[in-house]
């Protein structure tokens, strides 16, 4: 090969190799980018059994119920529409009726919502920023300082 | 007393002034007397920022309330350790933390350069202090830590609760000397670009610089990362939040600068290449300080969210960044490009380790703020989580590693990929080995995780392959080889010891996502679960009281094969009650390089709820980080660098050659 024939071929590797990296980076963003959702947000989306999501919202008073084995249900709600959360775990420290609340996992097969992970408030003054958002456009936002 | 820290502030912003612009001057007029301005200034900032620090540091020991910045984060409960590390648990403090470290850097740089051609060293000097006076403005304009309160309150509001951790004195300080530490390389380049050259003094400097920013920062991310493990709860050690990622893209970048740097040092090519390196790796930094500091992003680091400090920011972030890339698009041209190499060489796999390692900081950090951009043009809330990250950044990591024992392998210039992958056989088939052991014993179940064990040990006993080729084990007398092997330049050392860190960190993060298990459950006192063929007993919870929190301690006991108590392990929710916040103190026991991670959760009709997670190797992916940060600083060792930089001679131009290592 003459040098010039090297220089191309270094080129072409080398914007090859990006092109497969945007390729995957834009395969990825399509998927998997729009992974939060509130209940009303779920009715015009198209959010298969299995895939995994992030919902949010407020927790439903009165829904809290403890199961056995430290099984919860609680309906996440944005006042239009509620879903109803099975979780198995340790609740977040400010987990409570009314408040913020982010639920990480996928939809079972009976249209129920089975979260493996639950993000309450961190303290007094943190919401889940999604929520907050969300909660402010709304409507529904109440400071409580 | 305290306004001394505010004045020894104010003095190091106008001396900072001084330092941009005085030797800056001097360096185009030729004027050795402005020249020497530079160091004497330097020194002085340093010292009055460093008052500043310790007199803020003093108003924490002695919780002195009349400061509303000590009043807000500390109270006068609080043990002395966290008093002072509270220095740095907010947004005021942690920014005067930057500063004082920046100043720290540019008078090492000061005390250190004594050698480097006059101009150089001045030019180095003014960009370190530009840098400087941008956040001294910021701090007196935005995040003073020296504002009164009158009246003084007789109580303090305590610190947040998560930060009242030993981690708190050292994962700030020591990402900080990566983040900071970059600056150094920044300035070098930007200076370079200014003087319109680059000669081997800039080489033979940059990447030392370098190399002790990337130690630190792979410290304090590794730390970050453990502290996040055991004081969050709930056994993740990576997140993909948008602030680990802040920290994560100056590594990425940084990693790729030092991997430049050592060709640009040694066969003086890729020069304008590793220029714009550094001028990414630092504003990466600053891209990373604006994100955790601006509130933008909501989360454990945003201490608070005020605009007009994000907008500030913002303002220095395009100034710096705009400003060198801008100088760099005009004057790159004019520098001279050295070294031609074959695409098979040392160089070239150095390139190739560059592209994939921008690559992937691309990835990351399109991950990280394309949902600010979507959110900033349209308003929609998307959140890229770790799925994006799973999908793009690991297939570029993946084949990266896989590469990585070639490198060091191939000869500069020219190489032989051929003779390469012959000396390799032996880590080959020591890693197929392990590959097909994993299948084995876990019954084939995960391909993922049997090929990751096998990564791991290529990566292994490739750094090792490495070692034992160089002594020249297996051609010459077992003694020779000893001979040679202690005779080798402590940079190849560190090389083989960095890259042996890596296939570490990579096993223990196979071992701990692929082979972890975990259980929920609800346990009664005298209960005994097993988990992965551990059994654990729940014992009973003692409430515990603290100096400024209340303990609800739980007590297991890890049961050995007759019964026997084999480990004692505490768990406790803690309450603090100024802040009115709970927070999860999981019990971890450390079995081999394994942990055994509870966390409890409350007490419901049923029993405690308990969380248990077995982490097979889990600790390797912080130790495989220190193994990294020894490799680095081994290589700052190397005789090489020692001898290279206060060489007095290099100053009339008649520069050394670098000893080649191997």
């Amino acid at each position: 090969m003459t040098r010039k024939q090297k220089r191309l071929a270094v080129i072409f590797g080398g914007l090859a190799f990006l092109g497969a990296a945007t390729g995957l980076t834009f395969v990825a963003l399509g998927q998997k980018a729009s992974y939060f959702y509130m209940p009303g947000d779920l009715v015009s989306a198209d959010v298969q059994p299995g895939q995994r999501i992030r919902l949010g919202g407020i927790v439903e008073k009165g829904s809290i119920l403890r199961g056995q084995d430290a099984t919860v249900t609680f309906a996440v709600t944005d006042t239009a529409e509620t879903v109803k959360v099975t979780y198995k775990g340790i609740l977040p420290d400010l987990f409570r009726e009314e408040q913020g609340v982010i639920t990480e996992g996928s939809f079972g097969p009976d249209g129920g919502f089975v979260a493996d992970s639950v993000l309450a408030k961190h303290d007094e003054n943190y919401m889940p920023r999604e929520v907050a958002d969300s909660l402010k456009e709304k409507g529904l936002w109440q400071h409580n300082e | 007393m305290v306004e001394i820290g505010h004045f020894a502030l104010v003095l190091a912003l106008a001396l900072g002034l001084v330092q941009m612009t005085v030797p800056l001057i001097g360096a185009r007029l030729r004027d050795e007397r402005m020249m020497a301005v530079a160091g004497p200034v330097t020194l002085a900032g340093f010292v009055f920022t460093a008052l500043s620090f310790a007199i803020l540091t003093m108003a924490y020991a002695r919780s002195d309330f009349s400061l509303q910045n000590v009043w807000e984060n500390s109270h006068s409960l609080k043990p002395m350790l966290y008093k002072i590390t509270g220095v740095w648990g907010n947004h005021e403090g942690s920014m005067l933390l930057w500063v004082f470290i920046l100043t720290f850097f540019g008078a090492l740089v000061a005390i250190f350069g004594r050698n480097l051609p006059t101009t150089l060293r001045a030019t180095v000097l003014a960009v370190q202090g530009s840098v400087g006076v941008a956040f001294f403005l910021f701090i007196l304009i935005t995040s003073n830590p020296f504002t009164r309160l009158s009246p003084a309150p007789v109580e303090g509001r305590d610190l947040n609760p998560i930060l009242q951790d030993i981690g708190l004195a050292i994962h700030p300080p020591l990402l900080y000397l990566g983040y900071v530490g970059f600056s150094v390389s920044f300035a070098f380049s930007v200076a370079a670009l200014i003087e319109g050259r680059i000669d081997a003094a800039w080489a033979r400097w940059v990447r030392p610089w370098t190399l002790v920013a990337w130690v630190f920062l792979t410290g304090g991310i590794a730390m970050g990362s453990y502290w996040a493990y055991y004081e969050l709860g709930w056994g993740g050690f990576w997140f993909w939040d948008p602030v680990e990622n802040a920290s994560f893209m100056p590594w990425l970048a940084g990693t790729a600068l030092l991997h430049s740097a050592i060709v640009m040092e040694k066969r003086s090519a890729l020069k304008i290449w590793t220029l714009l390196l550094a001028i990414l790796t630092f504003s990466l930094s600053l891209l990373g300080t604006f994100l955790v500091r601006s509130g933008v992003l909501t989360s454990v680091h945003a201490f608070a969210a005020d605009p007009s400090r994000g907008v500030f920011i913002l303002c220095i972030l395009m100034l710096f960044i705009g400003g060198s890339l801008a100088l760099f698009a005009l004057r790159a041209s004019s520098l001279t490009q050295g070294g031609l190499f074959q695409p098979i060489s040392r160089e070239g796999a150095l390139v190739l380790n560059n592209l994939f390692l921008t690559t992937a900081t691309a990835t990351v950090f399109i991950g990280t703020l394309y949902p600010l951009l979507v959110e900033a043009l349209s308003g929609d809330k998307i959140s890229v989580g770790p799925p994006f990250f799973n999908l793009t950044f690991i297939p570029l990591m993946v084949p990266l590693l896989v590469l990585v024992p070639f490198g060091p392998l191939l000869a500069w210039k020219r190489g032989d990929a051929l003779a390469a992958a012959q000396r390799l056989m032996f880590a080959f088939a020591a890693a197929l080995a392990a590959v097909l052991v994993t299948a084995f014993l876990i019954d084939g179940s995960s391909a993922i995780a049997a090929l990751g064990v096998g990564l791991a040990i290529w990566l292994m006993i490739g750094a090792l392959t490495d070692l034992a080729v160089k002594a020249g084990l297996g051609n010459v007398e077992p003694s020779v080889a000893w001979r040679r092997f202690i005779g080798l330049p402590r940079s190849v050392f560190g090389t083989a010891l960095a890259h042996l860190g890596l296939g570490l960190t990579v096993l223990g993060l196979v071992g701990a996502i692929c082979f972890g298990t975990e259980s929920v459950l609800t346990m009664k006192p005298e209960q005994i679960t097993e988990l992965s063929g551990k059994r654990v007993r729940f014992d009973n919870v003692v409430p515990v009281q603290g100096p400024n929190y209340n303990d609800e301690r739980a007590h297991f006991s890890l049961l050995g094969p007759a019964g026997e108590v084999r480990r004692e392990i505490w768990s406790s929710r803690r309450f603090y009650p100024v802040r009115q916040m709970n927070t999860t103190e999981a019990g971890i026991a450390t079995l081999g390089f394994s942990q055994l991670y509870i966390s409890i959760g409350e007490t419901t009709e049923s029993g405690l709820v308990v969380r248990l997670w077995w982490k097979p190797f889990v600790t390797l992916i912080w130790g495989g980080g220190l193994v990294m940060m020894a490799g680095g600083t081994l290589s700052l060792l190397d005789r090489r660098l020692r001898v290279g930089a206060p060489a007095r001679r290099s100053r009339k131009g008649a520069v050394k050659p670098a000893v080649e290592a191997a």
